[in-house]
């Protein structure tokens, strides 16, 4: 491992015949959290879903090396095993599977202290309660960032996370993903995160390393994610449009 | 692919097999299947039954308050037996119903009376244990004014033998203000065809909650309980939890016909079809105002050489009243097996935790004890491809 954690190399997938990705790149090194900011359909989602493996996503061409193993055509739980973890923004209810059954199915091999984590974040009281059924914006987040705890991965794929979520629980949501990362670690810090956003919001409350701009499924920009955020507040993706300066990797 | 007429007559009586004097002479992989329904030791029970085809082999009471016999006993030593032998269950319904009041392989007899209310449940077990034999057993319940009571049956075949038959007439008479919770618990054979045929007589504020759990292959069930909710208040409820196999034949219904003022019922099924023919009927009946019914189908369709069809049925005879059902069939979301992959599960782990999250039903008003031996029950059925 040349001291990144997770390379794409000039990605191109396809969904149901259309083109979603094409010909992304890039790198994210140990410790680093690196954000994607882009509009609804700009492909965000789908370089997530790809990196972690969903048949739906076709990869064309490409590469994608996690841990320095060319990991491109391995199934979704063998990446999962891997170390890499996804949180979902639309998660789906599993009925009749509790909250408690799959948080030590996750941690069957890692023996993550689950009633320790779910008193810290409060989510003692959905234990018992059936995976993501009737849960509200800020709750299934919390779901979500609770079974990645507990799952423990050391790449943290994070899908709009400040998405839905109430004021009253965003600072906590703000919390869980800053332990996730290992935000309070300020040497030698061993977890990664990739973020995606539409809003970029979520900075308020998590550090990024770097930021790239996502548009039609390339990559249009890579910086500093607080002036590429400030530039998306002021001129909103138009600019970024106008710009048109794509990064050459 | 539905299953051909089946005559109980091309059947050898149960009678003529040998049986064995007690449970200490069934081998310990019998034993063992038994065990792992629920007739085991350590669990509390009130009372218990077993019958060994055509004869009964254990019949023990724990408590006051309750009577058990086997059939034929109470038939000769309960005065009004006659109040209660065929009034739920027609002896001419059928072929099977006629040929179980032409020749009779037992069955038991259990009474609570007035007020009594047992803890732990009353366990039963009909097991047929020789080849080509057609059991025809008659059960009576009777649930006194006031009184409770658990009844378990876990109804099994000897793990080796080849085709049998299972005729089941049961008739439960719940009195006012009593409650039955009925479960059953079942592992068949592939050769076994099951032909329960039950009626129930459910007094003013009286309580009857149905669970049948058949998750394991069958050749054929074909089951119809008829529930007739005569008092005010009176309830009742049925849950079928179902695996439906490659090559079984699976139709059960439910009717409930509600007679009274604030009579109320619940029909749930969940089925998953991973081959063969699952029916999964149920009717409720209106006769009385004031009434309320709901009925629920789903299945889950696993494979595309299987038959799913629900057929729900509301009938009503007046306006005020509450009856709806609802019913689907799919297959299990991509996007739920995804999901649980990237939480590091394989697809067959996956799979097999939709299936059981699927068939956790919560039943009201079963104990936790029942609860737990059916989600026992789920576990030990491995369900998945």
């Amino acid at each position: 491992m040349n001291g990144n954690l997770l390379e794409i190399r000039d990605l191109w997938v396809e969904v149901e015949g259309r083109e979603v990705l094409k010909g992304i790149s890039l790198s994210i090194p140990q410790g680093e959290t690196h954000i994607i900011f882009g509009r609804n359909g700009s492909g965000k989602t789908s370089l997530l879903m790809t990196i972690m493996g969903f048949p739906t996503y076709r990869i064309k061409h490409g590469q994608i090396i996690f841990k320095g193993e060319d990991i491109t055509h391995l199934p979704t739980h063998e990446r999962a095993k891997r170390g890499i973890g996804i949180m979902f923004q639309r998660p789906p209810t599993i009925k009749g599977v509790k909250v408690k059954e799959i948080l030590k199915l996750v941690s069957k091999e890692n023996g993550a202290k689950i009633e320790e984590l779910s008193r810290a974040f409060q989510f003692e009281q959905f234990l018992g309660r059936e995976l993501n059924k009737g849960f509200s914006g800020g709750e299934l987040k919390k779901s979500e960032l609770l079974q990645l705890l507990v799952q423990d991965p050391d790449l943290i794929l994070l899908d709009e996370p400040e998405s839905g979520v109430d004021l009253e629980n965003i600072h906590l949501i703000g919390q869980m993903i800053k332990k996730l990362l290992q935000k309070d670690v300020h040497r030698k810090r061993t977890k990664s995160g990739l973020i995606i956003t539409h809003t970029g919001f979520i900075l308020q409350y998590v550090t990024a390393d770097l930021g790239y701009v996502i548009m039609n499924g390339e990559i249009y920009c890579k910086g500093n994610p607080l002036e590429i955020f400030e530039g998306i507040q002021k001129f909103g993706y138009e600019g970024c449009q106008q710009c048109l300066k794509r990064c050459e990797f | 692919m539905l299953e051909k007429k089946l005559d109980p007559k091309a059947f050898r009586s149960a009678k003529e097999s040998q049986t064995p004097k007690d449970l200490s002479d069934l081998s310990s992989e019998e034993r063992e299947r038994l065990r792992l329904l629920g007739l085991d030791e350590r669990i509390p029970h009130e009372g218990e039954y077993v019958q060994v085809d055509a004869k009964p082999v254990l019949c023990k009471r724990q408590v006051e308050g309750l009577e058990i016999m086997p059939i034929t006993q109470a038939m000769k030593t309960f005065d009004r037996i006659g109040d209660y032998m065929w009034k739920a269950v027609s002896p001419t319904k059928d072929e099977f119903t006629k040929a179980t009041a032409e020749d009779l392989d037992d069955g038991y007899f259990i009474r609570v009376l007035p007020g009594y209310k047992l803890v732990y449940p009353v366990q039963t077990c009909l097991y047929i244990r020789s080849d080509n034999v057609a059991q025809k057993v008659h059960n009576i319940v009777i649930v006194e004014e006031g009184a409770q009571l658990n009844l378990v049956t876990s109804c099994s075949v000897h793990p080796h033998i080849g085709s049998a038959l299972h005729i089941g007439i049961s008739e439960f008479y719940v009195k006012r203000k009593g409650k039955l919770t009925f479960t059953m618990v079942h592992m068949w054979g592939e050769k076994t065809a099951v032909r329960p045929r039950t009626g129930i007589i459910v007094e003013e504020g009286g309580t009857y909650i149905s669970t049948y759990v058949s998750l394991f292959p069958v050749k054929s069930i074909q089951s119809a309980p008829v529930c007739r909710l005569l008092g005010p208040e009176a309830k009742a409820s049925f849950v079928s939890i179902i695996a439906n196999h490659k090559d079984s034949h699976i139709d059960l219904g439910g009717e409930v016909h509600l007679e009274a003022d604030d009579t109320r019922t619940e029909i749930i099924s969940r089925n998953v079809v991973y081959g063969g023919t699952n029916i999964a009927r149920g009717k409720i009946i209106a006769k009385a105002p004031k009434v309320k019914g709901h009925l629920e189908c789903q299945g889950l369709m696993l494979s595309d050489d299987g038959l799913m069809m629900a057929i729900p049925e509301l009938d009503s005879h007046y306006s005020d009243v509450e009856l709806t059902h609802e019913a689907a069939v799919g297959k299990i979301a991509r996007e739920e097996v995804e999901y649980l992959m990237a939480r590091g599960l394989t697809e067959d782990e996956a799979t097999s935790l939709i299936v059981k999250g699927f068939l956790s039903v919560k039943i009201e008003g079963l104990s936790p004890e029942l609860q737990r031996q059916i989600d026992k029950t789920l576990e030990l059925a491995k369900l998945g491809f």
